[in-house]
């Protein structure tokens, strides 16, 4: 049968609508739905059992819902972002001003990590400031909805938006002190050598797209980074259950603590090589946090997993002179041990 | 014969891709040839910033995502 355009349109946006209207209800009555099923099964209110079931009943759909969510959104937002858009964004910017602009198109950019290299060739070869397009690299990984969510949803919206505004202020701060420092030099030659005029290539510019196209978008990365994620997720959560049943408060207050000065360098330190995506890093942080660690050096260390890395530093070698990634690495971790320590000694 | 040339360093991107390409180009029936490059050099003189890339008979046709067989047949026929 063949329905007039009109009336699939119709459908498709009452199919939306009543998603979302019943994604907030379930969201809204999960507290209740959690507490339930945890004590229908028999388990005995209050007991160390009962306290980690109930947190995982009721975080894993939370999360789960948030995550659905906030990624379908990022993915609708991203049909309206192309590298090729954001290098004409940012090309012949003054630094300051691309430094900012830089780490904020870093979050809605479409960045897939495999493409960090052709991506810095083509910012670098187009104009864009060596700094402005460090910001860039910085924030792309780094400051990602998936991360954001995780820290939504499972410590609350202050965290979230701590690790978003710190991190973009890492990204622009580390853009700018590098691009100060002149480092062309350190570039390796060949990647000047490819420069031209305007690489767009044919088709790669995205035509502009139907809302339902970018809908689709939207469900494909559901499928796509959910797909990926919720093992970790899960995983994450059950984890922290665990903790929150089990394990005596402030455990972890000794070594990971505010008291201890060394814990911030040390959580940047072993953070630095270790790669993982975002979601694999929140079961630690659970942990962690769960334990008794101070927020800042909790922070300090997801952001150096995320953000910087080993397999990150190999495949830039291929573009940059060891002595540029070093000092790369070198002032982004900087950035990540002051946020770690300013947040220890505020919060 | 078609010349069809996958650009991608070797992530899980690029192998689907190149799955994906080769899928929609057996289904198009006419003789073919599928080519991977990983050599960053070669990729760049497409010209291209987002991998994995598909370029078929020398034009970049998409770049950046993995389309849909539907989508891939059009873009190799």
């Amino acid at each position: 049968m063949d329905f007039p355009p009109l009336f699939r349109a119709v459908i498709r946006w009452t199919i939306t609508v009543f998603g979302l209207v019943a994604w907030w209800q379930i969201y809204r009555h999960l507290a209740a739905i959690s507490i339930w099923l945890t004590y229908a099964a028999g388990l005995s209110r209050g007991s160390s059992l009962g306290v980690a079931v109930e947190f995982f009943v009721f975080e894993v759909p939370k999360v789960m819902l948030l995550l659905i969510l906030v990624v379908f959104a990022v993915g609708v937002v991203r049909t309206f972002f192309t590298p090729e858009r954001t290098r004409r964004l940012l090309t012949g910017q003054s630094e300051s001003v691309g430094n900012i602009l830089a780490a904020l198109l870093g979050i809605v950019t479409p960045f897939c990590s495999c493409s960090a290299v052709p991506l810095f060739i083509g910012f670098v070869t187009a104009g864009v400031p060596l700094g402005v397009t460090f910001s860039f690299l910085v924030s792309a990984p780094m400051v990602n909805e998936v991360a954001l969510v995780l820290l939504l949803g499972m410590f609350g919206w202050k965290v979230a938006a701590l690790y978003l505004s710190t991190g973009l202020a890492v990204a622009i701060v580390a853009g700018w002190t590098l691009g100060k420092l002149r480092l062309e030099r350190y570039v390796e030659p060949w990647v000047y050598e490819n420069a031209t005029a305007s690489n767009v290539a044919a088709g790669a510019e995205l035509p502009s797209m139907t809302w339902y196209a970018r809908v689709q978008s939207g469900f494909a990365a559901v499928r796509e980074i959910v797909g990926r994620v919720w093992l970790y997720v899960v995983l994450g959560i059950a984890v922290g259950a665990g903790i929150h049943g089990y394990v005596p408060e402030n455990f972890m207050a000794s070594i990971m603590g505010r008291s201890t000065w060394w814990s911030v360098p040390l959580a940047v330190a072993f953070g630095v090589p270790m790669y993982s995506n975002a979601a694999g890093v929140i079961p630690i942080v659970q942990a962690l946090l769960g334990k008794g660690a101070a927020l800042g050096t909790v922070l300090a260390f997801m952001m150096s997993v995320i953000g910087l890395s080993l397999p990150e530093a190999i495949i830039l070698r291929q573009v940059l002179k060891p002595r540029l990634i070093a000092l790369f690495f070198g002032v982004v971790a900087s950035g990540i041990l002051l946020v770690g320590y300013l947040f220890n000694l505020v919060l | 014969m078609k010349k069809i040339q996958i650009l991608g360093t070797g992530c899980a991107k690029c192998q689907k891709l190149a799955a994906v390409a080769d899928e929609a180009a057996k289904a198009l029936g006419a003789p073919y040839e599928l080519q991977k490059i990983t050599d960053l050099k070669q990729i760049m003189s497409f010209k291209v910033m987002t991998t994995p890339a598909l370029v078929v008979d020398g034009v970049v046709r998409l770049s950046g995502r993995v389309p849909t067989i539907e989508e891939a047949t059009q873009l190799v026929g």
